[in-house]
């Protein structure tokens, strides 16, 4: 499979946009709405125009109309052919490569059993539920190349339960097709799940590309921290090992237990999205549960930030709406934050 | 649920009721003016023996060839020039200019200088029936072409598609539904002109036999005409209602039964 590299790329959205897709690479590209996230699959499938170069390994394909690039792209609202049934869909793009009509069939076949769809074969897309919907879209953009794959946020339209199911799916047919796939989406929860790599892209900008947990804990700068919801990181004091592969570490004010066994801890991190909030008591034993003042309370697009503080230790928790809207919550009131013991994570000494 | 033929028979018990009427108040002399208007029978039998003598046939079949030629070549240029404009900017650019301001003339209008130009002949109705089919047509392909939503476009590329592939295997089809709107509503709107056209300026047709009629006072002849002027329009009409489900009811049919 070839690796994809974008060089120098400048259009209206992008002054000068570098990015390499590994071969057989899944990589996300994660940014909020409007940081020019659709428009460098765009660039990539040759619809949109720019100065730079693109490559498919050390190949320039600047020049080539996007018919000739040969990659499979799935639409955000998956423009599936509304005058074509499902396997006619897919077999859109084989029988524009003239392929022999034995061919095309055995190959439509293939691809509705690769995403399980056999059934809705002679179906028109109006009548398919969203999922089915997706994964036909999916069985058309493979039919056109299962080389380089560009995906445009294909999960926004459906309820989480099939977005989950289908993203697994997902993942394992990118596993054994081994395609380079180059997925575009603002959920950040999504990205992580589905990228061997993570691109932030950020006001035109790719910011960092690393691996999830490595975006996580470590953002470059404080535009990819904003973005993402910084990690809390504590200094600790003083540690002691404990039975069971646990340590009890002073961090300030709060009285950490943390899963480990070894070397004396200087620094830990933990995620706003891993402090579980909650106006109540929590049941159970308590451990690293703590009754914080809530300072300050930021509702984003999908979540909602909370910024807790205990005497001079500060920590930014964060909540799916539903969740924050079903509990008391307000500026100046108190609340209990657990941090989730296994979430916790050491970090290097060098951490600055 | 109603079945076809049910819907059928609830459509026609009020146009039978109407000429029931209509038979019972001029039969019994209910009116006034009671010669002005005969009775449907009447009207029926003058049918028959126009048909029977050959003058119906003569004048219905010069209306009809001069509704089809016009109508078809009219039908044929708008969805021509409606795709190319549709489809290609710069043409779009150069013709729309010249479209719209001659858009908003109405048909007969054109007589005059029509009459001066073609002459009185067969052609004079013909051109007149383009006209008056060719625009709506037109503007409705165009709408389709360019309604066409963008991401289809760019699939159809993605998957390999030329400019011409795209043309004719997405966007056409896709227009396909506004295409049949614009001819349905010219279809029964040119029956319309020509017998305008023929009351004004041509000696055959039904529009000439309707002005014969008016001037020997044959009202029961004026009602035959009118009556398959009115089947002719409503004939056309239904004719590519019928050819449009023909063509889109199968990709249309899941939005068509839940709207």
């Amino acid at each position: 499979m070839p690796s994809i590299t974008l060089k120098n790329i400048q259009n209206r959205v992008y002054e000068n946009l570098n990015l390499k897709v590994r071969d057989k690479e899944f990589l996300v590209v994660l940014g909020p709405n409007g940081s020019g996230k659709s428009t460098l699959l765009n660039v990539i499938a040759g619809l949109s125009k720019y100065q730079g170069t693109v490559r498919f390994d050390d190949r320039a394909i600047d020049h080539q109309p996007a018919r000739k690039r040969g990659v499979g792209y799935l639409f955000q609202d998956l423009a599936l052919f509304p005058h074509l049934d499902v396997a006619s869909n897919i077999a859109y793009g084989l029988k524009i490569r003239k392929l022999p009509k034995g061919q095309v069939e055995d190959r439509v076949r293939e691809l509705l059993e690769l995403v399980h769809v056999t059934h809705l074969e002679s179906r028109y897309p109006e009548s398919l539920s969203g999922g089915e919907k997706q994964r036909v879209a999916l069985a058309r953009a493979l039919a056109a190349s299962t080389q380089i794959l560009l995906l445009d946020e294909p999960m926004s339209s459906l309820d989480e339960q099939t977005a989950d199911l289908i993203k697994i799916e997902l993942k394992q047919i990118q596993r054994r097709l081994g395609v380079t796939t180059l997925y575009v989406t603002h959920d950040i929860e999504e990205a992580v799940t589905l990228g061997d790599r993570l691109a932030i892209l950020l006001d035109g900008n790719i910011e960092q590309v690393d691996e999830p947990e490595r975006v996580l804990f470590y953002p470059t700068n404080k535009k990819v921290a904003d973005f993402i919801g910084a990690p809390n990181i504590l200094d600790c004091s003083e540690c002691n090992s404990e039975r069971g592969g646990v340590m009890r570490v002073d961090c300030s004010i709060l009285k950490l237990t943390v899963p480990h066994d070894g070397n004396a801890i200087h620094k830990i991190a933990i995620l706003p999205r891993d402090i579980y909030i909650s106006d109540s008591k929590p049941k159970g034993p308590g451990i690293n549960c703590f009754l914080m003042n809530i300072e300050n309370i930021v509702p984003l697009t999908d979540r909602v930030r909370i910024y807790l503080r205990l005497e001079n230790t500060k920590l930014l928790a964060e909540l799916p709406h539903p969740i924050f809207d079903s509990m008391d919550l307000s500026i100046g009131k108190e609340a209990y934050a657990t941090l989730r013991m296994k979430k916790i994570r050491i970090l290097e000494n060098n951490w600055d | 649920m109603q079945t076809r033929n049910e819907k059928f028979v609830f459509g026609l018990l009020p146009v039978i009721g109407l000429l029931s009427i209509w038979e019972g108040v001029a039969r019994f002399g209910l009116l006034p003016a009671s010669v002005l208007l005969p009775p449907f029978s009447d009207v029926l039998l003058e049918l028959y023996s126009l048909s029977i003598n050959g003058v119906l046939g003569t004048h219905f079949l010069s209306s009809l060839v001069r509704v089809l030629v016009g109508f078809i070549l009219g039908a044929a240029a708008g969805i021509i020039f409606g795709i190319t404009m549709g489809w290609n900017k710069v043409a779009d650019k150069a013709l729309n200019p010249i479209f719209s301001l001659l858009y908003p003339i109405p048909t007969l209008g054109w007589i005059p200088l029509l009459m001066l130009w073609v002459g009185i002949n067969e052609m004079l109705p013909i051109t007149l029936i383009f006209i008056c089919s060719f625009f709506p047509i037109l503007y409705n392909t165009i709408t389709g072409v360019k309604g066409v939503n963008k991401d289809f476009i760019n699939v159809a590329k993605c998957l390999g598609a030329s400019d011409s592939k795209v043309l004719f295997s997405i966007v056409i089809p896709l227009a396909l539904p506004n295409i049949f709107t614009g001819l349905r509503l010219e279809a029964g709107m040119a029956w319309r002109v020509i017998i305008a056209a023929e009351m004004v300026a041509i000696p055959s047709g039904i529009g000439a036999l309707l002005m014969k009629a008016e001037s020997l006072i044959r009202i029961d002849i004026i009602l035959v005409c009118l009556i398959i002027l009115a089947v002719m329009c409503l004939l056309f009409e239904k004719f590519f209602q019928y050819l449009e489900i023909r063509m889109t009811y199968k990709w249309r049919q899941y939005a068509i039964h839940h709207p």
